[in-house]
């Protein structure tokens, strides 16, 4: 009994470490596709569609990825993590890189080794209710049941924003979006509380969203963005600035439409690096140079991609707000491509 | 002709031997495999280890000392969301043993009464109980669970529901049951143990009720040897019996200022009364009727390896059918009934682990779920988690046997 348990501890170990390589980039290469973490459906920010094809936000990010290394946006396999699940996921080399509106947190990116590339939603933590509850603050839902996802930096928040409120929740613990949609819509809990953001998408999708509000309170900061390993710093810079291409696409203008002629005929050395036109910048992260120019090309500029899965013409129906370009008062800032 | 043999071999030891001869073979055989055995394990920690240090992770457990930041709803044991990540463990630990407990015992119970029942002369009884086991026995219990919990949450009314209703002293709610509560107006306090708070009120329950059995058993044996010594029982034996628990506890009860507090609706949910959780429920309902399922076909093939015989016996001795199962069959079928009951036992136990598909927090959902994800210690989680589940189980495995022990046959 006593040599059975430390074999099982020895094997899980040995599977939970697995093999974490550092040329990620060669793997995925040598594979032939990009292994993207997605979350298990949450619409707008990833899902899959009727004909079984996966879309939404953090979607389009992996597909950029693929298009930029792979030359071919279809070139990946999504892997659907839970909030659980995701990190050690990512840490043991399961997945290359994950982007699964993940929250960037400072103990993440630092004691559990990982390397978050930016960030490509700015959210906060809200609340929902029935419009039949009758409340309309946060301050009003002491004693309420709170279904909530474990293993999220909601959870915590949602403790924090309790206690210093000095009031009192019965946390209904949940393992994904869609049970917690279910809970929710059967009254099981009076209030879902996650990333304001996944609450208008989960809304969206409800038979008669009208009757659900979300609070005006805003309980905490969540920068959502992709991550990579710790370590492999070459990847990193790839999933970053592939990331960075679509961003800085819509500052300059150029969309998916345009594309081709901006790369012929513009004169903004800025653009003309970005698509590979001058610069070389490719080489240096280990690519070619159109790299850019594939994943921008596939996706489309980080605007189009928020509108086509998230905009105010979408179900979900959310402003740019923070995520607009800085250059319109939000938060989106691409470093430039020098 | 002539047979030419060669000389015999000088008395020596050669190494062919070891394998050759039969005296050698088998330990040689096994210093081969505890060898390969020692070198996978080797070959196992330093891989891990190895891996550890590439991830940049090394292996400590301190974080059992810092702060969870997460709260959980059923909660034993003071906690709160400023408590330790070691606390939560416990916590996830005392619900797991509370759920294994109550599972273990009501399994029991139903496998008994339905391992019977399925026996029974009466068609209708015995092929109901067929369907029961046969129903339970072969649906995977994770799916028994999930149907529990979802017919609670979707069937049932919202606390809401009950607004301007009068609630008696159990109320359904599709969140979970709520019962009374005993309070008591001039109880005892706590006792503050450290790790935990002990209800005075409680102990000083118990010890009267032990105090009660006791005497009790003093005065059957009183009167065992009354009516052996006689051949008469003295008067009222029964009732003499009952009063001394009874009344005792009734007494303390009194003295305690005993009441019952009913659950009544506050805000958004019932306050006050025992609350059991729809995940609580879920999995106590599913657990037992599941493993139920199973003792029920322990308990048969129990009873049927007694030979009829000895119920031919004891009816040829005038005893009663009812006596008959219990003094005579049932005492024989233990032997046969309880060596797998342990591992029925030992089953549902570690199947409380399911709780985390219906978010009740057991050790899985504290220590290996929120506790794993929010520090990312895999290893040290998971480690603890297992040492856990395997003292329980040695635990549950030793009780077990130490009561076969006793039960098993005397042989002279």
């Amino acid at each position: 009994m006593k040599h059975t348990c430390i074999l099982g501890a020895a094997a899980v170990a040995a599977l939970a470490a697995g093999a974490a390589s550092a040329a990620t980039l060669d793997d995925v290469k040598a594979a032939g596709t990009l292994k993207c973490g997605v979350t298990t459906g949450l619409a707008g920010f990833g899902a899959p569609d009727a004909a079984g094809r996966w879309e939404g936000f953090d979607i389009a990010v992996c597909r950029a990825v693929a298009a930029a290394v792979l030359g071919d946006e279809d070139k990946v396999t999504f892997v659907p993590t839970t909030g659980k699940t995701r990190f050690t996921a990512l840490a043991s080399g399961e997945i290359d890189m994950l982007s699964r509106v993940t929250t960037w947190t400072f103990s993440r990116d630092t004691d559990l080794g990982f390397e978050f590339v930016g960030v490509a939603y700015y959210d906060g933590q809200g609340f929902m209710v029935p419009k039949s509850l009758g409340v309309s603050s946060a301050k009003e839902l002491d004693g309420a049941t709170v279904c909530i996802q474990t293993g999220t930096t909601t959870e915590l928040n949602l403790a924090d924003y309790f206690r210093l409120n000095n009031m009192s929740y019965e946390p209904v613990p949940i393992e994904t979006n869609a049970e917690a949609q279910q809970k929710y819509l059967a009254g099981a809990c009076d209030v879902y509380t996650t990333d304001a953001s996944g609450l208008a998408a989960t809304r969206a999708t409800f038979e008669a969203p009208k009757d659900h509000i979300i609070l005006p309170e805003i309980i905490s900061k969540e920068p959502l963005g992709p991550l990579v390993r710790h370590g492999d710093n070459q990847w990193g810079d790839i999933v970053r600035w592939s990331f960075n291409a679509l961003v800085a696409a819509e500052e300059y203008g150029v969309t998916k439409a345009n594309i081709d002629d901006q790369k012929a005929n513009s004169a903004n050395p800025e653009v003309r690096r970005l698509l590979g036109v001058e610069g070389g910048l490719g080489a240096m992260i280990g690519l070619d140079d159109e790299w850019a120019y594939r994943a921008i090309k596939s996706q489309g500029n980080y605007g189009e991609v928020f509108e086509e899965f998230l905009g105010t013409n979408t179900a979900i129906g959310l402003e740019r707000g923070l995520n607009a370009q800085w250059t319109e008062g939000g938060l989106q800032y691409s470093p430039p491509f020098r | 002709m002539s047979v030419t043999s060669a000389a015999p071999s000088a008395p020596g030891f050669r190494l062919s031997q070891l394998i050759y001869d039969t005296r050698y073979r088998s330990t040689t055989i096994q210093i081969f495999a505890l060898f390969a055995f020692m070198l996978a394990i080797g070959w196992l920690i330093t891989n891990a280890a190895q891996n550890l240090a590439a991830l940049g992770k090394d292996f400590d457990f301190s974080f059992l000392w810092n702060t969870a930041g997460y709260d959980v709803n059923q909660r034993l044991i003071e906690y709160s969301s400023q408590s330790t990540h070691g606390r939560a463990a416990i916590l996830g630990i005392i619900n797991t043993l509370v759920l294994a407990l109550v599972g273990c015992v009501t399994a029991t119970v139903l496998g008994i009464l339905a391992g019977v029942a399925r026996l029974s002369k009466n068609w209708i009884v015995a092929r109901l109980m067929t369907v029961y086991v046969e129903g339970f026995r072969n649906v995977p219990v994770l799916i028994w669970i999930i149907i529990v919990v979802a017919v609670v949450n979707e069937s049932l009314p919202q606390p809401r529901a009950y607004k301007d209703v009068e609630t008696g002293a159990f109320v359904f709610t599709n969140r979970g049951a709520y019962m009374p509560e005993p309070l008591f107006s001039r109880g005892l306090g706590d006792l503050d143990l450290g790790l935990f708070k002990v209800s005075l009120d409680f102990v000083a329950f118990l010890i009267v009720l032990g105090g009660g059995v006791y005497a009790m058993r003093l005065i059957r044996r009183w009167a065992n040897q009354k009516q052996a010594e006689t051949g008469v029982r003295p008067a009222n034996v029964g009732w003499i019996e009952a009063g001394v628990i009874v009344l005792p506890l009734a007494a303390l009860l009194i003295a305690l200022g005993f009441h019952l507090g009913y659950p009544e609706l506050k805000g958004f949910n019932f306050a006050g009364g025992i609350f059991i959780r729809d995940s609580f429920l879920g999995l106590w309902i599913a657990l037992s009727l599941y493993t139920g399922a199973f003792i029920a076909e322990n308990v048969r093939a129990g009873i049927q390896a007694i030979s009829k015989g000895q119920t031919e016996a004891a009816f040829a001795l005038g005893i009663r059918p009812s006596r008959t199962m219990s003094l005579v069959v049932l005492p024989q079928a233990m032997r046969v009934i309880v060596p797998p009951l342990i591992s029925q036992y030992l089953n549902l136990t570690k199947n409380t682990s399911l709780a985390i598909a219906v978010g009740y927090m057991d050790a899985t959902g504290t220590l290996g779920g929120i506790t794993l994800n929010q520090t990312g210690r895999e290893m040290e989680t998971l480690l603890l988690l297992m040492a856990f589940y395997l003292a329980i189980s040695l635990v549950i495995s030793l009780v077990m046997n130490v009561y076969n022990e006793r039960i098993k046959l005397r042989e002279r």
